[in-house]
């Protein structure tokens, strides 16, 4: 099947089998390996991608549930290493990343929270990211890099660019 | 006094974050070559069972399908799965690449199927007809001890893979005798699934013009991978490289090499095509390997003042369906590390090693050691109630004293440091342990169930001395670095230690920052990688810093000697004359001074050619570890339980560790709070399920609970500072020690808080259903 998206500001047409997952798609058609699989069930978080800005799970969405629509994946948040955006430079900062895999899924979700909820609090923060699974850090340098990234965002106005 | 300001000791953050956060770094899965192929595994349905056909012609005919191997195309041809703590003979277990007529647990790889891409090869999988008769299996960890159990190896005489006998010493027996009480505990340490968020992975590519493997696997020893598959299949080291790019986990279960690296290889090498293959999560928890699964039997001695005198009894280790690399070598940690911080004055403890028909176990972060944590622990909570005394004072007067160090345990263990009265102090004020008992006695006073779990506990890392060695193993316990400098200055670092996700990227650059007082932005850290790094080990065991950053350290100071020989030629000095300051080298009593970037460049150009010197700077240096280090912890927390629900809420949790001097405490703390609740998931949620039948249950993060961000209160942390004297960093290890403190200061808080309602045992995960079980009991 044709299927025509978006995908960090650029348009791609693209022949897909209809079982195409979503992450395959972006990680095997467009060589966008910054999203990662992490369980094929929707649990862990690590294929977090924005889909019309709000973050979906592409490990269970087909490519063709995709067509017509705007996907931002974690390569499409900044333009290069000096236009981070505010949760990249939260997870760097506070040290919210150790192995990293988990890492853009992680990144992705907080971005969309933080894009509809610019202060959230610690609780806010910590079930934002239920259906992030992180094994390395234990969560609370996520936590403090969200915290992080929120006051950056709040001083340099609206977080996204 | 140095000129710069020294960077060992910042919080510095992490060099390796930027192309992690990006979506920049390359997994195995990531990479892709021309020509790549992809395989897809047929596995077991039976956790017990004799192949009576594998049909794969309709694999074959299937359009995109390449090959497809089953035991049959092996035999002969490539050797075992490798395993480093091999059983005796007669206990030992040849455990094939692909089952070889019999499978002995659910997810055993019986067939692969290679095609164009990977949802093909999947397809094909599902082509494969595989005829198994069922035999009855055997599961449950005592059951497997029994005559009548049914046997994993047929032709074994029992399911015994490793025995270690009681000595029978007869002290115990007469500490026992004179004891003023005993307690008995059976306790189960559950099995658990290390699930790193990248599972394994594996893409081998046979180069046949330069007859060259090059094999990327998300693995933890790289150098150990070379080796193993190097002797399983028949070739020379020299012929393979592998690259351990971007890892995304390990944490025990990455360091067994598997039967699919080995299988990999082969097959590029057959079709002269790149093969990869990378796991489900349906797979990792099928068939990477598990961690824990002990039943502990013991029984201790103590007297009514609250001194544990003796322990004796019977660790009992699930090894699984085959010896896994380090398998059945984990458990015997487990009695050595049985003191835990305590004077026990005598140990008696048996071990017994059992084929299960289930997946293999390994080492998990911890790797023996919370095993033993855990049931010592429970041991000190169970004299505190059989005594009346409080659970810290229990702990506190059977601490080993500041002054015994170095202390040799009844188990022959020889701790190098330690002041647990210090870090315990430092928790118990900063915990404010009266004013959370007197909140705890308001609290009960109202019905409410709280309690206060405590855990004083210490572990062993950095392994060593070599003597220790498997020879199969071929390299021993210690760790490469190398330092270069190159003609501008500018250093490149290696390092026979495979961090990922540690951050000793930055740990590295930050030290040789600091020997040469040059930024820490011209220093290169590169590891992972058998043609690049001297031969080396790899990351495990809390060894990173401990052995690895030790050998990068000497390895600056050789480089820093000859700097300052070079510079004291050039300076027209005496080489005692010359010393470095952190920025220059420096005459004593002169003006003259080189910058270490002068010296690299003489060094290089040689026009003023330097006596007895060779040109060029650069340096190798293996540490061999003359004895292992001991870090520990006071960890305190406070829960509530719901009556109703048998919920239990973490209100509070503390962690003092103590791991000797830190050379990053941003990445210390990290180590720590992955570690803390990686141990809190075990104790509230974790548990590989099988059923009778040998079933997994837990074969999807659907079912298997993995700890998550809500379930917890922000980890409060302090610290205190005792280093070893075993390694110039004076640094004890910190990769595990949270991991093995945090489970049984949580489980020490749910029976406190269930103690006065008559529950005075449970076993893993305290999940609430258990939890209320266990009240519904104790009210009968």
């Amino acid at each position: 099947m044709k299927i025509s998206v978006e995908v960090n500001g650029q348009a791609q047409e693209r022949d897909v089998e209809p079982r195409t997952l979503l992450v395959h798609f972006l990680r095997e058609n467009l060589g966008l390996t910054g999203t990662h699989i992490g369980c094929e069930t929707t649990i862990c978080g690590a294929c977090t991608v924005h889909l019309d800005g709000r973050a979906v799970k592409s490990c269970t969405l087909f490519a063709v549930q995709a067509d017509g629509h705007k996907l931002t994946t974690v390569e499409g948040l900044a333009r290069d290493a000096e236009h981070l955006h505010p949760v990249q430079i939260g997870f760097w900062e506070e040290h919210g990343l150790q192995c990293g895999y988990c890492t853009p899924g992680m990144i992705m979700t907080t971005s969309a929270l933080l894009a509809e909820n610019p202060n959230p609090s610690e609780v806010e923060i910590r079930h934002a990211i239920e259906g992030n699974i992180c094994r390395c850090t234990g969560y609370q340098q996520i936590v403090n890099a969200v915290q992080h990234a929120a006051k950056i965002a709040s001083t340099i106005g609206k977080g996204a660019r | 006094m140095p000129v710069r300001p020294v960077s060992v000791g910042e919080r510095i953050k992490r060099r390796e974050d930027p192309r992690l956060i990006r979506g920049l770094a390359s997994y195995t899965d990531d990479l892709k070559l021309h020509g790549g192929l992809h395989a897809a595994f047929v596995r077991s349905d039976y956790a017990a069972g004799r192949i009576d056909k594998v049909d794969v012609s309709r694999a074959l005919a299937r359009k995109g399908v390449v090959a497809v191997y089953t035991f049959d195309d092996l035999r002969g041809k490539v050797g075992r799965t490798p395993c480093v703590a091999r059983p005796e003979p007669g206990r030992d277990a040849e455990h094939p690449l692909l089952a070889d007529r019999f499978v002995r647990w659910v997810g055993q790889p019986i067939a692969v199927v290679i095609a164009e891409d990977r949802y093909i090869a999947r397809d094909g999988a599902l082509d494969v007809a595989v005829d198994i008769t069922p035999l009855p299996a055997v599961v449950d960890l005592k059951r497997a001890l029994e005559p009548a159990a049914p046997r994993v190896y047929a032709d074994h005489k029992d399911n015994i893979a490793l025995h270690i006998p009681r000595s029978m010493n007869p002290e115990v027996e007469k500490l026992f005798a004179e004891a003023d009480g005993t307690v008995r505990l059976e306790l189960v340490n559950q099995r658990v699934a290390p699930v790193s968020m990248e599972g394994r992975a594996v893409l081998a590519h046979w180069d046949e013009g330069p007859q060259r493997l090059t094999l990327w696997t998300s693995t933890q020893v790289p150098h150990l991978v070379k080796q193993s598959v190097a002797q399983c299949l028949g070739l020379a080291e020299i012929r393979i490289r592998v690259i351990a790019p971007e890892v995304g986990g390990g944490f025990g279960a990455k360091i067994p090499v598997y039967a699919e690296e080995c299988l990999l290889p082969w097959i590029s090498k057959q079709l002269r095509r790149p093969v990869k293959w990378s796991e489900t999560r349906t797979e990792n928890l099928l068939g990477t390997t598990h961690g824990r699964g002990h039943i502990h039997e013991i029984e201790a001695a103590y007297r009514k003042n609250g001194e544990l005198l003796a322990l004796r009894g019977r660790v009992i280790s699930d090894v699984g369906a085959y010896p896994s690399f380090f398998g059945a070598s984990i458990a015997t940690f487990t009695p050595l590390m049985m003191p835990g911080c305590y004077r026990v004055k005598a140990l008696d403890v048996e071990v017994v090693c059992v084929y299960t028909n289930t997946m293999a176990t390994d080492a998990y972060r911890g790797a023996g050691r919370p095993e033993a944590a855990y049931t010592v622990e429970r041991v000190m909570d169970e004299i505190a109630a059989a005594t009346g005394l409080d659970a810290v004072e229990v702990r506190r007067r059977n601490f080993i004293p500041k002054s015994a160090f170095p202390f040799t345990t009844a188990t022959g263990a020889v701790y190098d440091s330690g002041d647990y009265e210090l870090a315990l102090a430092k928790a118990l004020e900063r915990f404010d342990y009266p004013a959370s008992r007197a909140r705890q006695a308001k609290a009960r006073a109202e019905g409410k169930l709280v309690g206060i779990g405590v855990a004083t506990f210490t572990e062993i890392c950095g392994l060593g001395p070599s003597t220790g060695a498997s020879p199969i193993q071929r390299t021993g316990s210690w760790e490469s670095g190398m330092v270069r400098v190159e003609p501008t200055g500018n250093v490149v670092i290696t390092t026979g230690a495979s961090p990922h996700g540690q951050g000793q990227e930055t740990a590295f650059a930050q030290m040789a920052a600091d020997a040469f007082g040059i930024d820490m932005n011209d220093v290169e850290v590169m590891h992972g990688d058998t043609d690049v790094v001297t031969h080396g080990v790899g990351t495990f065991g809390s060894r990173g810093l401990v052995v690895g950053g030790t050998a990068v350290h000497m390895a600056l100071a050789k480089v820093t000697a000859k700097a300052s020989r070079i510079a004291a030629h050039l300076l027209d000095a005496k080489p005692e004359q010359v010393s470095f300051d952190g920025e220059s080298f420096r005459v004593a009593g002169s003006e003259r001074k080189m910058t270490f970037r002068q010296v690299a460049e003489a060094a290089h150009l040689w026009n003023v050619p330097i006596p007895g010197e060779e040109p060029g700077l650069e340096a190798v240096a293996r540490f061999e570890p003359t004895g292992t280090t001991f870090p520990f912890g006071a960890h305190f927390c406070e829960v509530e339980v719901d009556p109703d629900t048998g919920e239990v809420a973490l209100l509070r949790y503390l962690a003092v560790d103590d791991a000797g001097k830190i050379v990053n405490p941003l990445l210390a703390d990290g180590q720590r709070l992955g570690g803390i609740i990686q141990g809190l998931g075990q104790a509230m949620c974790e548990e590989v399920r099988y059923d009778e039948s040998g079933q997994l249950l837990t074969a999807t993060l659907m079912d298997y609970a993995m700890p998550k961000a809500h379930m917890f209160p922000r980890i409060e942390l302090d610290s205190t500072c005792t280093p070893t004297h075993l390694n110039p960093l004076g640094a004890k290890g910190i990769g595990e020690l949270g991991t093995i403190g945090s489970t049984p200061c949580f489980v020490s808080a749910v029976l406190d808080a269930l103690r006065p309602r008559g529950v005075k045992h449970l076993d893993m995960p305290l999940k609430a259903e258990r939890v209320w079980r266990a009240l519904a009991e104790a009210a009968r």
